[in-house]
């Protein structure tokens, strides 16, 4: 059996050799791009116990420790202190925080940590949480082998207290 | 009396229009396979009734929000008595419960749309997509009364007043912006159910393409409409000024939008030439199974952000499992019953057929990559593999390129004739653009910046590679007519709503290039008395005020900016509101908006000290984005009120009328 190429059959396989080499390269670029791009999540646990890589841009998350925040006066640097109740992160950022940044609260950081071990930021998100504790956190206190309940009805605590107080100082 | 029962007469209407889906999915279905005409007739009365008993079921809904039934636990959790009325209109669907309510109900109009303007078709067509849609429409409403129950009581103890609409959702952009996005994504199912029909039917040919084509048309331009809402409401109600972030929300409905674009291409093929049929079939089914995909990532939960309402695993189960469902089943038929017999049509490779076809393998790539950077880090963590995130980086790593390979093919396009296209007449026609596109595009940057980019030339260039063998394309026909009037006049709406849509592509390429290198942010902290210049703009603030809103209080600025040195100044006055009921803070951002520039002020937080960290932009072109959207969603309705879709379609394609057996039928 030989195998003819008619016009149309060559079409046909350079429609599908075409179609194989885009794929390859979409592939290849993409798990390129993913690959460089991609954020690791840590938590204060971790990153004391030194599974955060340096100079290189991680996730790092847990509760602003309560008064931890110290704005300098003349510019919009803001230093504060991220916990997960067993270990701290000092992180510092120049910007606006977001508006449910608050003591107590769950935030999540984007940035490098530095060799002296603090964070610095280029994005900081909160978000609110019924339990407070980001579940990225508890599970990470949970790998390090501790008990996230005890920890969760911790944050949970401090951060009803704290916007208690929030709520008569507005009012 | 009555009115206490609104939420149960609600709810029982909402079990008969299920019960009318499900006739309406079984019966047709089955009169189309077995040949008897009564049952097939169930179709349309069935369509008509599903859409009354879901939208007396969505009225009830409404009117438990508008008369403050705090008794209704969607509405308890979602309204206030003080939210302003038409903020309690939109709050229907600013929750999980009833923005399924509002697909179901849109679900259910297109349905009876598409009964009522199938006149032409023939019976047994008719019933298999009004069949399919009845599946669906079954799927939609057993979600939304199993998992979903808009009308759940909190009975005996009924609170006193609501817990509010989430502030970032009390917005002009939130009352217009999902009901767009749901009308383009139920809209697919539309031609989602006429694929379907096609392949149980067997008949696949330029009339079922001319069939489809409008519909798919229509469904376009509303998912483009909602997504631009989407971005514009995001610039000004986040506070940050960003419009896309590549969020998996905006991915998920990019996703169908990617699609849903080559699909309008492909038909485009399809009817014309009779070639890319089973390609067409699939796209189809991939567009309506990436809807329902992007469905699941907003309501099952895995997502935070804003859109995800409730975090209940149940749901994200059962769409899991409508979407499962869905693509095992139109896979299936589409395995049994695609079009065998490969296209008899050749075409060489400078031919329209094969820009198209390129122009399809580029929007596929572009949505798996984005597919791809949107689930990789779900099924990571579904496998406990670790939690990561993919940012903007990748995507616009692998999305900016992919466009401008896109630009450069739709120059092409513009040109080239179906099935061949001599080399010389694409550069006779073309070298002049090229030219022109590379010498203005590179020139252009440098009339409005002092800097010159090489992002925004390259930007530019695509633009102009678009538009400008459009103007030719326009040149030539006109032309050749009798007089430059008549020469337009002669051309159909469906070549205009193409030239349009092709034109909204190019004004928001422009748009995202200036607006992304030339914008300028500033953070600043400032005090009453405190000035800063941005982008030649001084921004003094006068004072700071507090007042009262509806349901807030807000602390706002009054800011005055001067344009250099110019005499002349005006207002802007940001705000930061906390609202009551939810205690949640937010940021109303002052706009000035214009053609070419957008001023944006945002106040961050209070400093203490009396001052305000506030964030001050200048946002070049960031309108064409949007703009782009907007003409390019009415290019496509344009294309469905050309006058070749309104002819009875009786004229068929001989070699699709010998293809079907009818014996086949029954076997499938």
């Amino acid at each position: 059996m030989t195998l003819s190429l008619t016009p149309k059959r060559k079409q046909r396989l350079f429609v599908i050799l075409g179609l194989v080499a885009l794929a390859a390269i979409a592939v290849g670029l993409t798990l390129y791009a993913l690959r460089s791009n991609i954020n690791l999540f840590f938590s204060p646990v971790q990153i004391a116990a030194g599974d955060a890589p340096f100079e290189r841009q991680i996730r790092a998350g847990g509760m602003v420790k309560e008064g931890t925040v110290a704005r300098d006066p003349e510019s919009l640097d803001v230093a504060f202190v991220v916990t997960d109740y067993v270990d701290d992160l000092e992180v510092r950022y120049s910007g606006i925080l977001p508006d449910l940044f608050r003591e107590g609260q769950g935030v999540v950081v984007v940035g490098e940590l530095q060799s002296e071990g603090w964070l610095r930021a280029d994005q900081v998100l909160a978000r609110h949480d019924e339990n407070y504790m980001p579940p990225e956190v508890a599970q990470a206190l949970e790998d390090a082998g501790y008990s996230p309940e005890d920890y969760q009805a911790k944050a949970a605590e401090v951060g009803e207290r704290m916007e208690a107080q929030q709520q008569g100082a507005s009012q | 009396m009555q009115i206490l029962m609104i939420p149960e007469i609600g709810h029982y209407a909402l079990v008969i229009a299920m019960l009318m889906a499900a006739v309406q999915g079984v019966l047709p279905l089955a009169g189309a396979a077995t040949r008897r005409p009564l049952w097939m007739a169930y179709a349309r009365p069935m369509a008509a009734g599903q859409l009354l008993f879901v939208a007396i079921a969505y009225a009830c809904l409404t009117a438990s929000y508008m008369l403050d039934d705090f008794s209704v636990t969607n509405v308890a959790n979602n309204s206030n008595s003080m939210l302003p009325w038409y903020y309690k209109l939109s709050a229907v669907w600013g929750n999980h419960e009833g923005s399924v309510l509002l697909w179901s109900l849109l679900l259910a109009a297109w349905g009876y749309f598409a009964s009522r303007f199938s006149r032409e078709l023939p019976r047994d067509m008719v019933a298999r997509v009004l069949g399919v849609l009845g599946l669906v429409g079954t799927g939609f409403l057993a979600f939304v009364l199993v998992t979903s129950n808009p009308f759940e009581r909190l009975l005996p103890n009924v609170p006193g007043d609501g817990a509010d609409l989430n502030p970032l959702l009390q917005d002009i952009g939130l009352i217009m912006h999902p009901p767009m996005l749901y009308m383009g994504y139920v809209g697919f199912s539309v031609v989602f159910a006429f694929a379907i029909a096609a392949l149980l039917g067997g008949r696949l040919d330029a009339a079922w393409a001319r069939w489809a084509r409008p519909w798919t048309n229509l469904a376009w331009a509303f998912l483009t409409v909602g997504i631009a809402l989407g971005s514009w409401w995001a610039y000004y109600e986040l506070g940050w000024g960003g419009w896309w972030f590549w969020d998996p929300v905006e991915n998920a409905s990019l996703l169908p939008w990617l699609t849903g674009t080559a699909l309008m291409h492909s038909l485009a093929v399809t009817e014309k030439r009779g070639a890319f049929k089973s390609w067409t079939l699939l796209l189809a089914i991939f567009t309506f199974s990436l809807s329902l995909l992007g469905t699941f990532l907003v309501r099952s939960g895995v997502l935070t952000s804003v859109h995800a309402f409730a975090n209940d695993p149940s749901r994200g189960q059962f769409i899991l499992m409508l979407l499962g469902i869905t693509v095992g089943l139109s896979l299936l038929v589409f395995a049994l019953r695609a079009p065998r017999v490969g296209h008899k049509v050749g075409f060489t490779w400078l031919s329209r057929d094969a820009l198209l076809l390129i122009n399809n393998i580029l929007l596929v790539i572009m949505t798996i990559t984005v597919l791809m950077g949107t689930v990789y880090p779900l099924l990571l963590d579904a496998l406990d593999l670790g939690k990561i995130s993919v940012g903007p980086p990748y995507f616009n790593a692998l999305f900016v390129p992919l466009t401008l390979l896109l630009a450069l093919f739709m120059g092409l396009g513009q040109v080239a004739r179906w099935k061949q296209t001599p080399v010389s007449l694409l550069v006779s026609r073309l070298w002049l653009a090229a030219v022109g596109a590379v010498v203005l595009g590179a020139a252009l940057p440098l009339l409005f910046a002092e800097r010159w980019s090489p992002a925004v030339a390259i930007g530019l260039i695509a633009a102009l590679w678009i538009v400008l063998p459009m103007l030719r394309d326009l040149f030539e026909k006109a032309r050749n007519a009798s007089s430059v009037g008549a020469g337009l006049k002669k051309l159909s709406l469906a070549y205009w709503g193409m030239q349009l849509g092709h034109l909204g592509v190019a004004v928001t390429i422009v748009g995202v290039a200036v607006v992304s290198n030339y914008s300028i942010e500033q953070n600043v902290r400032m005090a009453p008395g405190d000035s800063v210049e941005v982008a030649g703009y001084t921004f003094t603030m006068n004072e700071l005020s507090s007042r009262q809103g509806a349901n807030f209080l807000a602390d706002r600025a009054n800011i005055s900016v001067q344009h250099g040195d110019s005499s002349r100044s005006f207002a802007m006055n940001p705000e930061k509101r906390l609202y009551l009921a939810t205690r949640m803070p937010m940021s109303q951002v002052a706009l000035r908006p214009g053609f070419l520039r957008d001023l944006y002020v945002a106040m961050g937080e209070d400093l203490g000290d009396g001052s305000w960290a506030l964030r001050v932009q200048y946002k070049p072109f960031v309108r064409w984005l949007w703009l782009g959207g907007l003409l390019m969603a009415f290019g496509g309705v344009l294309a469905v009120a050309d006058k070749r879709y309104r002819r009875l379609a009786t004229a068929r394609d001989p070699e699709a009328r010998a293809a079907p057996a009818p014996g086949r039928e029954a076997s499938a």
